[in-house]
Parts: C-alpha cells; sequence; structure tokens
C-alpha cells in the first residue's frame, strides 16, 4: 500500500514528485499570495494615503493612456485619491472580510453539522429545519436585509456574511457525519468509554476537516463577491475605506463619460481573486477526496 | 463460580416504518427472549446466519444498545440500574473487536493514541504510564514498539486487528466481544489472529462472546455454542457435543452446510430448501418450520422451548 | 485425459503497468494450466495473488493498466489471444461465461430479469424478445426458482439474495457455455444458501457437461467441488494437481500451511499452524521464491533462485525447490 517502492528505480522518484504537482493550479496560487503580499505590506507598498486625495487631480487616467503620468500610475478618482493605493488597500479589506466570514460560517456550519448528524433525534430535525429555511432566502437579499439592520462596519459584515453562508457546510458535514458515525471506530469509542461530546472532537471533526476546508476555499469566492455587492449597495464597508466594491460603486458614474479605470480595475481585481480561488478549491477538492486521491 | 455475565430472556425489537406518512407497521423481533450465560475465562461461540440476530446480541452486550425486555447482568450487576461507579467499572471491563480491521480504527489518529484512548478515557494516567502501556501492548500482539507512531494506513489488515485487539486490552477488560474478528482477513492470517486470541485468553483470563458466520472458526474457538435462528436460540451447549453431533434440526442443516475441510469429507448432505423468512413476518409455532425437513402440526402451532436433550438444550418438537 | 484440454494456458503472464512504467505489478507470472472438458478447477489465492486478474485475463476483459505481456490460451484449439475483438465478443457470453461476487451489483436494476437472463440469447443468437423470454422460463427453472413465469416479470429488487445468485447463475448458462468462471461465486451468502447454491452448480455440471473454474480464497469450496486445484501465491501458481493429492500430500509449503491453518470442526481448541508474516507486496517481489520469506523450509538457494514447476507425478507438479529430482538438487 503506501510503502510500496518502485521496482525499476531511476525515473520513479522524480515522475512521482512531477505527477503530485502536475495539476497544481500554479498561476491561481500565485495570483491569490500575490494579493495577500499586497494586502499585508499595503502600508509599504502603497505609494498614497488611499483615504486623502486633492481636488485639484481629480480623474487622471493611468499613465499609460494621455494625461496620465508616472506619478498616479493607475490613474486618480473622482476626489483625487491615488486608484492604485486603493486597490492595494481594497485587498486587506478583501482578504480579511473573505477569510474571517469563511471561517465563521465555517465554524458555525461544522459545529452544527457535526451535532446534527452525530445527535440525530430532534436536535438533527430543528436543525436541518433552520438550514432549509435559511436556504430558502436569496442569500444576497438576506445579508442586505440584516446589513441594513446592524448597520454598515467590517466586523458587522464578517458576521452577516458568516450567519448566511453557514448552511452549505451544515448540510454537506451532517452529510459525512452521518456515514461516519455507522463506521465501527464510532461504536469502539463508545465502548471504550469515550462521552459523545468527545467522540465528536476527537473521531468525527478530524475527518470532517478535509470537507471542510475544501468548502471554505470553494466559499471564499462566494463570500468576496458578497462583499464586494454589499460595499456596491452601500450597505457593506463604510466609505472612505477602500474597499473594492465600494470603488465599484463609487466609479459607476463616471463609465458613461469616459472614467473607465474606476470601475473596469476593482473589478479585474473581484475578478482574478474570486476566480483564483474556485480553482484553487477545485484542485483541493480532487486532491483531498479519497476517492478520486489514488495515484 | 459465578457467570461473568447473565442475559435473561433478553428481547430487542425495532420499530420498521412505512413509506413516508406510514407510522409504525410493526416491530423486527432482532433478538426474541434469549438467555445465555458467559463463564469467566471461556469462550461463548454464537452462530447463525443473517438476521438471526447475533450482531445484535453483541450490542446489547456491549451497551451499544438498550434491551427492550429482559436483562443482562454483568459480574451480577444489572446493566439498566447500574450507578456512575458500576458503570464505569462495566465499561472497563468490556471490550470488542469487531470485523472490519479497516472501519474500526479511526483514519486520522496514530496507533497510540487508538490503543490508549480506552485507558486514558477511563483512568488518570501520565503519558509516560500511558508510552509503557502501548509499547506493552503492542508486545503482548506481536507487533513492534514502533507502529506506535505510525497511522492505521500503514498496516496491511492482519496488523491492523492486532491493533484493535491491542486496544481492547488497553484497560484489561474481562470480557472481549468479537464480532466476525477474522472473516475479513486474508486465509493465510486468520490463523495468526485466532492463534493469538487464543494465548491472550490462556494469559489473561479473558472470556469472549465470538460471533462468526464461520462455523468450523467458532467451533475451534468456543467452549460453549448457542445457535439462533430468527432472533431465537434453537440450540445451545457444550461446544464439541454440539459440533459433533447437533440435534436440532437447523443446527443439523447448518453443520452439514459448513464446507468440508478436506475433500474426503464430502458427504450426502441435507440441503436445506427455501430461504430465511424476514424477522418482520417470521412464522407462527417453531420459527424453523416452513424449512424444516421434520415439521410436524405442532410445528405451526406451538413454540418450542429449549429443553434438555443428550447433554445440551434443544428447542424442537422432536425431542419433546 | 488423453483429449485435447478445452482451455490450455501456456506460460500466461499479466502484469499491470502505471502509468508512467514506473511501477510494474507482475500480477500473473508465468502460468501454465490445463482444463478439461466437464472438469472443475479451484483457483485458490489470497488477495493479491493474482487468481482474479487471471480470470480476467481468460476473457480477455482486463483493465487499460494490465496487459497480457507473453504465453498463449488456447480454447478448444483456438489462440484467444489472437483473436480480434469482435470474435472474442463472440466467444464471451456464449462459449466462456462468467459469474461474479456480488449478484446485486452483477444485475441491473432497471431491467426485468426477464430481459436479463435473456439478453445473451439475443445478442449471441440474434433472438427475438418474445422467444427469449420463453427461453428465459425455462432457465429460470433449471436454476430451482419457483414460478419462473411470474418470477420473469419481476425486478432485482424483488428477490432474496440467493435468488438473485442464481438469476446470475442462469444468465451465465443462458447460451449454453462450455467453460464457467466463477468468482468467488458464494462469499456474500449465508451458509444455507451457498449450500444450495453450489450444489446447482454441481448439478448444471453435470447435466450439461460444463468446465468449472472456481475463484476463490476458501479452500472448503475447493474440497467441495473441484476436482483439481491451483494454488497462487504472489502471481504464481506454486502447485496443482488433482485435489485429493493435494490435500493428502501437499508438496509445496504454502499449500501445506494453507492446509495447516484451517481450523476444523473435529480440532476443537488446539493450536493451528499459522503462517508467520504477511503476504509480500507483488510490486517488489524478492527474486528467488516469494514465499521464501514466509517459509519454515527456506534454504539459501530459495532467495536468490525462483524454483521452476517440478512435475511430481502424473499432473501434479510445485514450483518448489524441496520438490526437485534428487539429481537437480
Amino acid at each position: 500500500m503506501s510503502t510500496i517502492t518502485p521496482t525499476i528505480a531511476a525515473p520513479a522518484p522524480v515522475s512521482l514528485t512531477w505527477r503530485r504537482l502536475k495539476d497544481f493550479p500554479l498561476i491561481p496560487t500565485l495570483i491569490l499570495l500575490l494579493i495577500a503580499f499586497v494586502a499585508i505590506f499595503a502600508d509599504v507598498l502603497a505609494p498614497y494615503d488611499p483615504q486623502i486625495g486633492s481636488l485639484a487631480r481629480r480623474f487622471r487616467p493611468p499613465f499609460w493612456q494621455e494625461g496620465g503620468s508616472m506619478e498616479y500610475l493607475l490613474g486618480t478618482d473622482h476626489v483625487g485619491r491615488d486608484v492604485l493605493s486603493r486597490l492595494m488597500y481594497g485587498a486587506r479589506v478583501s482578504m480579511i472580510v473573505g477569510l474571517a466570514a469563511v471561517l465563521v460560517a465555517g465554524a458555525l456550519g461544522t459545529f452544527l453539522g457535526i451535532v446534527a448528524g452525530f445527535l440525530g433525534g430532534w436536535v438533527d430535525q430543528v436543525i436541518m429545519r433552520l438550514t432549509d429555511t435559511w436556504l430558502a432566502l436569496p442569500a444576497l437579499t438576506f445579508a442586505i436585509f440584516l446589513a441594513a439592520i446592524v448597520g454598515p462596519s467590517e466586523l458587522n459584515i464578517i458576521i452577516i456574511l458568516g450567519g448566511v453562508y453557514w448552511t452549505r457546510y451544515a448540510r454537506v458535514i451532517r452529510g459525512e457525519v452521518l456515514s461516519l458515525k455507522e463506521r465501527e471506530f464510532v461504536n469502539l469509542a463508545v465502548v471504550a468509554g469515550c462521552s459523545r461530546a468527545k467522540i465528536m472532537w476527537r473521531h468525527i471533526l478530524p475527518n470532517v476537516i478535509n470537507s471542510a476546508i475544501v468548502l471554505a476555499t470553494l466559499m471564499l469566492g462566494v463570500v468576496i463577491v458578497t462583499e464586494a455587492a454589499l460595499s456596491f449597495l452601500g450597505v457593506g464597508v463604510p466609505p472612505p475605506k477602500p474597499a473594492w466594491g465600494l470603488m465599484l460603486a463609487d466609479g459607476k458614474k463616471g463609465l458613461m463619460v469616459g472614467y473607465w479605470w474606476l470601475t473596469v480595475l476593482p473589478g479585474v481585481c473581484i475578478m482574478l481573486m474570486v476566480l483564483s480561488a474556485n480553482l484553487l478549491g477545485d484542485w483541493l477538492r480532487v486532491k483531498l477526496d479519497p476517492q478520486l486521491r489514488q495515484l | 463460580m459465578t457467570a461473568l455475565v447473565q442475559a435473561e430472556q433478553l428481547s430487542k425489537h425495532f420499530p420498521a416504518r412505512r413509506g413516508l406518512f406510514g407510522g409504525p407497521r410493526g416491530v423486527v423481533r432482532a433478538v426474541d427472549g434469549i438467555s445465555f450465560t458467559i463463564e469467566p475465562g471461556k469462550t461463548l461461540g454464537v452462530v447463525g446466519e443473517s438476521g438471526c440476530g447475533k450482531s445484535t446480541t453483541a450490542k446489547l452486550v456491549l451497551g451499544l444498545e438498550t434491551p427492550t425486555d429482559g436483562e443482562i447482568r454483568f459480574d451480577g450487576a444489572d446493566l439498566a440500574s447500574l450507578d456512575a461507579v458500576q458503570r464505569r467499572h462495566y465499561r472497563k471491563s468490556v471490550q470488542a473487536v469487531f470485523q472490519d480491521p479497516f472501519a474500526s480504527l479511526s483514519p486520522r489518529m496514530r496507533v497510540s493514541a487508538i490503543i490508549a484512548e480506552p485507558l486514558v478515557t477511563n483512568e488518570v494516567v501520565s503519558a509516560a504510564e500511558v508510552r509503557d502501556r502501548v509499547a506493552e501492548l503492542l508486545d503482548l500482539v506481536g507487533l513492534p514498539s514502533r507502529a506506535a507512531e505510525l497511522f492505521p494506513h500503514e498496516f496491511s489488515g492482519g496488523q491492523r486487528q492486532r491493533i484493535a485487539i491491542a486496544r481492547a486490552l488497553a484497560v484489561s477488560p474481562k470480557l472481549v466481544v468479537l464480532d466476525e474478528p477474522v472473516s475479513a482477513l486474508d486465509v493465510s492470517i486468520r490463523a495468526q489472529i485466532l492463534n493469538l486470541l487464543r494465548d491472550l485468553q490462556d494469559r489473561l483470563g479473558l472470556s469472549y462472546l465470538f460471533i462468526a458466520h464461520d462455523l468450523a472458526a467458532v467451533a475451534h474457538m468456543s467452549h460453549e455454542i448457542v445457535v439462533m435462528y430468527l432472533g431465537k436460540i434453537v440450540e445451545s451447549g457444550d461446544a464439541r457435543t454440539l459440533a459433533h453431533n447437533p440435534k436440532h434440526p437447523y443446527t443439523q442443516a447448518l453443520f452439514s452446510a459448513a464446507l468440508p475441510s478436506h475433500p474426503d469429507e464430502r458427504r450426502d448432505e441435507k440441503v436445506l430448501a427455501g430461504e430465511v423468512p424476514s424477522p418482520l413476518n417470521p412464522p407462527p409455532g417453531c420459527r424453523f418450520h416452513p424449512r424444516c425437513p421434520h415439521a410436524m402440526p405442532r410445528c405451526g402451532q406451538e413454540t418450542p422451548t429449549l429443553a434438555p436433550v443428550e447433554g445440551r438444550m434443544v428447542a424442537c418438537h422432536l425431542y419433546a | 485425459m488423453s483429449a485435447a484440454p478445452l482451455l490450455s494456458l501456456q506460460n500466461l503472464s499479466t502484469h499491470y503497468v502505471s502509468q508512467h512504467g514506473s511501477r510494474v505489478v507482475r500480477a500473473v507470472d508465468d502460468v501454465t494450466l490445463d482444463l478439461h472438458a466437464g472438469e472443475s478447477l479451484g483457483i485458490v489465492g489470497e488477495s493479491g495473488s493474482g487468481k482474479t486478474t487471471l480470470a480476467l485475463a481468460i476473457l480477455r476483459l482486463l483493465p487499460p493498466a494490465a496487459r497480457i505481456v507473453s504465453g498463449r490460451m488456447l480454447f478448444e484449439g483456438e489462440d484467444l489471444l489472437a483473436k480480434p475483438d469482435g470474435d472474442m465478443r463472440r466467444v464471451r457470453g456464449k462459449r466462456i461465461a462468467m459469474v461474479l461476487q456480488d449478484p446485486m451489483a452483477s444485475l441491473n436494476p432497471l431491467f426485468s430479469i426477464g430481459d436479463q437472463v435473456g439478453e445473451p440469447i439475443r445478442v449471441h443468437e440474434g433472438a427475438g424478445r418474445a422467444s427469449a423470454w420463453q427461453r428465459a422460463i425455462g432457465l429460470l427453472k433449471s436454476v430451482r426458482i419457483a414460478s419462473p413465469e411470474t418470477r420473469v416479470r419481476q425486478y432485482p429488487h424483488e428477490m432474496s439474495g440467493g435468488m438473485r445468485q442464481r438469476i446470475v447463475g442462469a444468465i451465465g448458462i443462458s447460451c449454453g457455455p462450455r467453460l464457467l468462471i466463477a468468482d468467488e461465486p458464494t462469499t456474500s451468502l449465508d451458509l444455507t444458501i451457498q449450500a444450495q447454491y453450489l450444489e446447482l452448480l454441481r448439478d448444471l455440471q453435470r447435466q450439461r457437461g460444463l468446465a468449472l473454474i472456481f475463484i476463490t480464497h476458501n479452500l472448503g469450496i475447493v474440497a467441495k467441488m473441484c476436482d483439481r486445484l491451483a494454488v497462487m501465491y504472489a502471481g504464481r501458481v506454486v502447485e496443482q494437481g488433482p485435489v485429493a493429492q493435494l490435500f493428502n500430500a501437499p508438496a509445496h509449503p504454502y499449500t501445506r500451511a494453507l492446509l495447516g491453518s484451517l481450523p476444523r470442526m473435529s480440532d476443537n481448541r488446539e493450536r493451528l499452524t499459522a503462517i508467520e508474516g504477511q503476504p509480500p507486496d507483488l510490486s517488489s517481489l524478492p527474486p528467488g521464491c516469494a514465499f521464501a520469506p514466509r517459509c519454515p523450509m527456506a534454504a539459501p538457494r530459495c532467495a536468490t533462485q525462483a524454483p521452476p514447476a517440478f512435475v511430481l507425478g502424473e499432473d501434479h507438479s510445485a514450483r518448489c525447490w524441496l520438490a526437485a529430482p534428487v539429481a537437480a538438487a
């Protein structure tokens, strides 16, 4: 099984490593790493303060266009703030909100999924009916509704997105727990005297964590798009904080008069990040799925 | 000598539902009023075909299911009315080894953690004590001590079953329930495990509840055997007596259907017609009568009770 | 046994080659076997001994990663390996049939029993649906299914496990094959049902002059059903011969150990002679005899030189240096 040693020696180690890496989504990973890097070091990298502009230099185009300059590489917006700097700080907002919201949703959903699947009975009934109700609500409308109630702030956005998207985790994880529960090692843990909480923590959770990770990667894109949409609609990250969705909203008035960079650039950023997260998630799903994991 | 386990009129019924809206339609009498005892240091073998209730019996003894009726006494105390201290004692005294060594070990735990789990759950022990105990247990089941640091998938089926046995022995139990412990293993490995189980019984004075569909293995391992059919015991007694001269027509058919271990043992067997009926609708009277070659009119009306016949107990009107 | 054998495998080798050729697993290695008409042969081995690959190789139904790298397969005098795929399809199901372990997976839940039993007849003999159904009723009767006229209209889920296994058997014999290969035919069945099924197979064999190959890990089935036995270990047939001879006087230490490790009804609570160690890893076999690391009688040469098949008597041979004639040893 795991201790198979190759009989024909020479090419084996090389080709094994290569095969494992062959389908690795290199470009998406690089893009995500770049965004993360920029987000972390935005303070150092950004040439200007993203929140302070000067009306004297409004609507400067990117440097390659007529009227642009190397001073403001990607131009300036309607109050003269540097777009590049805002994109960099925006990456930070997207990353923090995206990761934190996925974490909140994942923790909540995994917990409820395990509890529902393992305990069964009325606990399962209550949690799953709640999940069904949640899923029946349109996610974006629901998020807007919640955001309108609690008011816009970064922390609120994280809680709202976590509270909206936990249902997918709960569904998937519960299904897995139902099949894990029938495995004999769970019965043996009961025989060994483990409490139900301990069985869930020691035996069930480590066996569903793979699925939770895959789901998290796939959810990252959804959450970032929703965050952008909320910000675009003005119930997300409060201005003047630079969020990509917010930049999109601010720039939309200029689109008709040719200030394309104000909307296209943040749009491209959102697209790249979501696409990369999804590609990486797809790859992880194949890699971590035991059914497909064989060489 | 008092019995370690004493089951009295033990029953387990499961409700059977119908369709989307249907309420309970009936009950599956998985185990229906059986009594047996397990003596200290001895092996009780349970044989029967699928649906006879042998796995449910194992779960009842393990406390994984609660009986619908009847009682199980362990060391003289009724399982249904244990206080916290007694329950702890019972949990430590009864362990299990299941059929599938691939499903019975948590895939994401190291072998040391798997083996030590019953120990750390039930006792307050230091890390060093745990380490020593794991090494001792691995040695007991014939595995190298470096196995402790590995994961289950790095072992073959037979080695995993040894790990499962080591884990079961971690808290020095009095009874180990063996539910088909060798049927998932390769032929050349089975004898290793059966020998190991026998040696451990001799050294540690363990009692076994041995459940298997391989009659030869049960006959080989057991001191006493009970034969079950559709939730009831049809015959029980000393293993040797029973294997050499079965009395109940079902036991006779079962033992004659068992495969020979040598071509010279080919015999004109009594092949039983028909199949095991659904436990949802067991036949009235003797549950075996529709397939029985000796069925009489009263077999369809009266349920036979276990009565002594030539040194064992048989539930059959033939001997009444 | 002077007539030409029905099936003759000569030095057949089948290897699994991994995607990049980095690993070669010799699943079947240099197997030579003869099977005569009406005979039943048991092929016994542990998981990974190559017994199932051998069965698939005979039908040329190997997965893409497996290749028959050398040897010949003669069936009724024709070389099966030389046949184009289309001709091979006409052999499968018609002249050589196979029944598999899992009767539920072998039947399609969406088709009626009549359609499934009749399918080979329609495919191989071009019969119409109605006449195929009529023949299916007859076949069900011959595998002792009660009231076959109603059963043909039913679906697999309406049958019990034993009945499904017999239906799979009926499909197997539907075109009157000369050879039936049964791969672990009774592992999922209860004892009394297993007895019914084995008895049925034996009766079919007698009535129709079928040759049977039993692929199994269960020596009991061989003891009960077979005329000849081939024991496989790590892809090779280590010993073959008449069943009685192999059970009474096994020449290969593996055969001997396998027989000794079986618990018997008669020896209550005696110690079994276990085979120490683990089955070998097929992709890294020792250069000599594959059983040598576990063999209680291994000599130094066993670790370096693989023994050829030594003939021990009419139709009995073993791959073990202990069986070598004195002059060669």
